[in-house]
């Protein structure tokens, strides 16, 4: 309910997308990457979201998005909103808010080298942060298979066994009995 | 490559222009010597009982496992009754513990302190994730295999290994150095290809020398 | 006090970065790990010097980078539970309940409450865990050994109750989606509640040996303050926010387990230089012992600790996001958790509170500090490498 009369005020200056709400103190709103930057000075400088709790990226790759979710915490109201920007997957490319807040520039920096999303201005952005030498697909994309990277890359000790957990359960408790 | 590891012309205070080329100029170029044992066995052996009452760790916690270190520091557990230390350079030390699960960035700076240490020198691995990547089998920035890298005398498995065993790995490091059989620094003298070859296989950027010490 | 003198400063260039000439001998590039008793964990600080003083200071991470986050993408929700864990060595208990906590809410799953206050019990204890070390490493970077070892010895009280509770001292795995593992044994508030009095006891003399110390205050108070003005910008949470006076905990803003039901008031400092905020951890883990107390005397003598879970072989969890936080000893840690109606997590975003404290806040703080302090600086920030890269 709280968080319903919130996307309207919100909805009186700003276009906005669909609202999810989650539970009564934290809600998810849908917007477009052209509003976000006035969006988000709004909530923290009128609505008290004055905490950036968390930045991150998430690959639809069947879509051929990422959802950038933004999460913003007023701790006087003790309400989160998070804000979902749906960016194209061949170009990803986002504005920078680091002069928001300036621990955004760290998520972004590890956003730019974890899931390839560019955010142009932000401090220190083509530095490395985590890996040191990588070439080829950014780790976090769904398209880069950890697996088969790992076995090309290190050697496996002979002797190991890896079983499918379903596939083993089903043998461990009923054996041979067949299809259960 | 880093901008401070390039060729570059640098200026003295009296005015001279030298040209610096660290990757040549700051390091040794000399490889790794076998070192034979002493002439006759007797020496050789108290060597070998000396070198086997004074393990210095190198305080480096490359991983998880560096959790129990401090427990073993301290009066339940009390490592120092058996003649193990942890001293801050690696030039002081001459056992490495690997304690855990190893990334290739991590695993880069693991070498050059190895590298820097005096020898004889020792590595245990610590966990399961030394030993076969344990929780980390498909990572994609984790090894797997410590002993493709660095020659390692002796494992303690576990996720992660109680300081109980880490003392009894200890002791069974003491009795391999006793009977002579730690032969780890030889032995990376030895096959020193084979080991850079392996570091360089996972290690992309490779800004050093190929023996730092 | 912590006044910025621009006199030593290098100049901005107009794209932000300093103008620091390496060649022109007044600066030196010295970098502080990973190998390096003054670093908290495996991480490296690049300072650039200009005498003793730092005028810039830059983190390095990722050397305990091992993809947590991508390794769960291929993991069943249950088989996730393992792992979780081993995001951050200290304090693992908090990793476990996020991780759970996400799961059952959008699971829709009912935690009996008999878990819920074994889950509070388990994060308070693993919150002692966690100030005993800080103390003994923010004693230790200023050349205090001996404190380490008293608080080692103590943790190791704990870590048997730990022990004895779960099977494990460090990874207890305990916490699962859907409840607890077990109940508590026989005797166990007994046992509990001597381990707390030798904690109080030690506590009591470190704050002697310690907090009275001239050395100690002398190397603490005012140096390293943050400004109340920052906790905001710089996404300050917990202790560190405590000390400037910002009464920021999650236990008490957004109650989660059984929080609401038990009595404490938060503790703040107001100086928010070292010196406070080592007093306000060392208030905070007296807080913690009074309310383990609180949750041994309160806490239900019977029920049920564990919900009814599908087959969590084939556990498929609805198209769902949410984000669920608790308090921890370093401030606020929580996990973003996306599924897509599949058997496994599409997303989960690890936000440990030392992302934001040692990279922004510590790249800022270090400007203009002594090189001397850089360590207990460092120590004070109560940071852990492992849950900045995961």
């Amino acid at each position: 309910m709280v968080m319903q009369a919130l996307y309207d005020t919100l909805k009186q200056r700003f276009p906005l997308g669909e609202l999810t709400v989650q539970r009564d103190n934290l809600a998810f709103i849908t917007v477009e990457a052209v509003r976000l930057y006035p969006l988000l000075r709004y909530l923290r400088d009128h609505e008290g979201f004055s905490h950036l709790v968390l930045l991150t990226a998430v690959d639809w790759l069947e879509d051929g998005q990422f959802q950038l979710t933004y999460l913003l915490n007023n701790r006087a109201k003790c309400q989160d909103v998070g804000l979902r920007v749906m960016i194209p997957r061949d170009k990803p490319e986002m504005e920078s808010i680091h002069d928001l807040w300036p621990a955004a520039a760290t998520y972004q920096r590890e956003l730019r080298e974890m899931f390839g999303i560019d955010f142009p201005g932000s401090p220190r952005l083509e530095e490395e942060f985590i890996l040191e030498g990588w070439h080829g697909i950014p780790p976090y994309r769904r398209d880069f298979d950890t697996l088969a990277y790992a076995r090309e890359t290190f050697r496996d000790r002979p002797g190991r066994e890896t079983r499918d957990p379903a596939q083993h359960m089903k043998q461990q408790l009923y054996g041979d009995k067949g299809d259960v | 490559m880093k901008e401070e590891l390039l060729k570059r012309i640098v200026k003295t205070p009296d005015g001279q222009e030298i040209e610096v080329d660290p990757l040549l100029d700051y390091y040794c170029q000399e490889g790794p010597t076998v070192q034979p044992p002493a002439y006759t066995a007797i020496i050789e052996k108290l060597f070998n009982w000396a070198r086997s009452e004074s393990l210095w760790i190198l305080g480096f916690g490359t991983g998880c496992g560096a959790i129990e270190m401090r427990p073993l520091m301290t009066p339940r557990f009390d490592a120092y009754r058996y003649g193990i230390q942890w001293r801050p350079t690696p030039r002081q030390s001459n056992l490495f513990v690997i304690s855990g699960y190893l990334s290739t960035k991590t695993l880069k700076r693991v070498i050059r302190s190895y590298e820097q240490m005096q020898g004889p020198k020792y590595v245990v691995g610590l966990g399961s994730c030394t030993i076969n990547g344990g929780m980390y089998w498909d990572s994609y920035n984790t090894i797997k295999r410590l002993d493709d890298y660095l020659p390692v005398d002796v494992y303690i498995a576990g996720c992660m290994p109680r300081p109980e065993a880490l003392l009894a790995g200890f002791e069974e490091l003491k009795k391999i150095i006793r009977a002579g059989k730690a032969e780890g620094a030889n032995l990376y003298a030895k096959n020193f290809e084979w080991y850079k070859a392996n570091q360089k296989s996972v290690i992309h950027d490779w800004d050093m020398p190929d023996y730092n010490w | 006090m912590f006044e910025l003198d621009r006199s030593q400063y290098p100049q901005k260039k107009p794209d932000g970065t300093l103008d620091i000439d390496l060649s022109s001998g007044k600066y030196l590039k010295l970098w502080q790990g990973p190998q390096h008793p003054g670093i908290t964990g495996n991480m490296a600080i690049e300072l650039t010097v200009c005498g003793d003083e730092v005028v810039e200071g830059k983190t390095h991470v990722g050397y305990l980078h091992r993809g947590f986050e991508k390794l769960m993408e291929r993991r069943t929700f249950m088989q996730c539970f393992p792992i979780v864990c081993r995001i951050c060595v200290p304090e693992p208990d908090f990793n476990e309940y996020c991780y759970a906590a996400a799961v059952e809410e959008l699971a829709g799953l009912e935690v009996p409450e008999m878990a819920n206050w074994i889950r509070t019990l388990i994060l308070e204890m693993g919150r002692i865990n966690s100030y005993l070390m800080y103390l003994g490493g923010q004693a230790g970077a200023l050349g205090l050994g001996v404190i380490g070892q008293w608080t080692t010895y103590v943790r190791d009280l704990m870590l048997d109750r730990f022990e004895e509770l779960t099977g494990a001292r460090i990874y207890h795995m305990f916490i699962l989606p859907g409840g607890v593992r077990d109940r508590l044994p026989e005797g166990f508030a007994g046992r509990m509640e001597k381990a707390l009095q030798e904690i109080e006891s030690t506590l009591g003399d470190v704050e002697k040996v310690m907090f009275h110390n001239a050395v100690f205050k002398k190397r603490t108070v005012g140096v390293g303050v943050i400004e109340a003005g920052w906790v905001d910008s710089y996404g300050i949470t917990g202790p560190n926010a405590r000390a400037a006076g910002v009464a920021k905990d999650v236990r008490k803003d957004q109650p989660y387990l059984v929080y609401p039901e038990l009595d404490f008031e938060l503790v703040t400092g107001k100086d928010s230089d070292i010196y406070a905020r080592a007093d306000v951890r060392r208030r905070d883990l007296l807080l913690s012992v009074d309310l383990i107390r609180q949750i041994l005397a309160k806490m239900p003598k019977t029920g049920e600790v564990m919900a009814k879970l599908p087959n969590v072989l084939h556990w498929k969890i609805p198209r769902g996001e949410t984000y669920v936080r608790g308090e921890c000893s370093r401030g606020e840690y929580g996990y973003y958790l996306v599924t897509d109606g599949s058997g496994y997590p599409r997303r989960v975003n690890v936000r440990g509170p030392s992302y934001t404290h040692s990279i922004a806040l510590f790249e800022r703080m270090v400007i203009n500090a002594n090189i001397s302090d850089v360590a207990a600086l460092l120590v004070s920030l109560h940071t852990y490498p492992p849950e900045i890269e995961r």
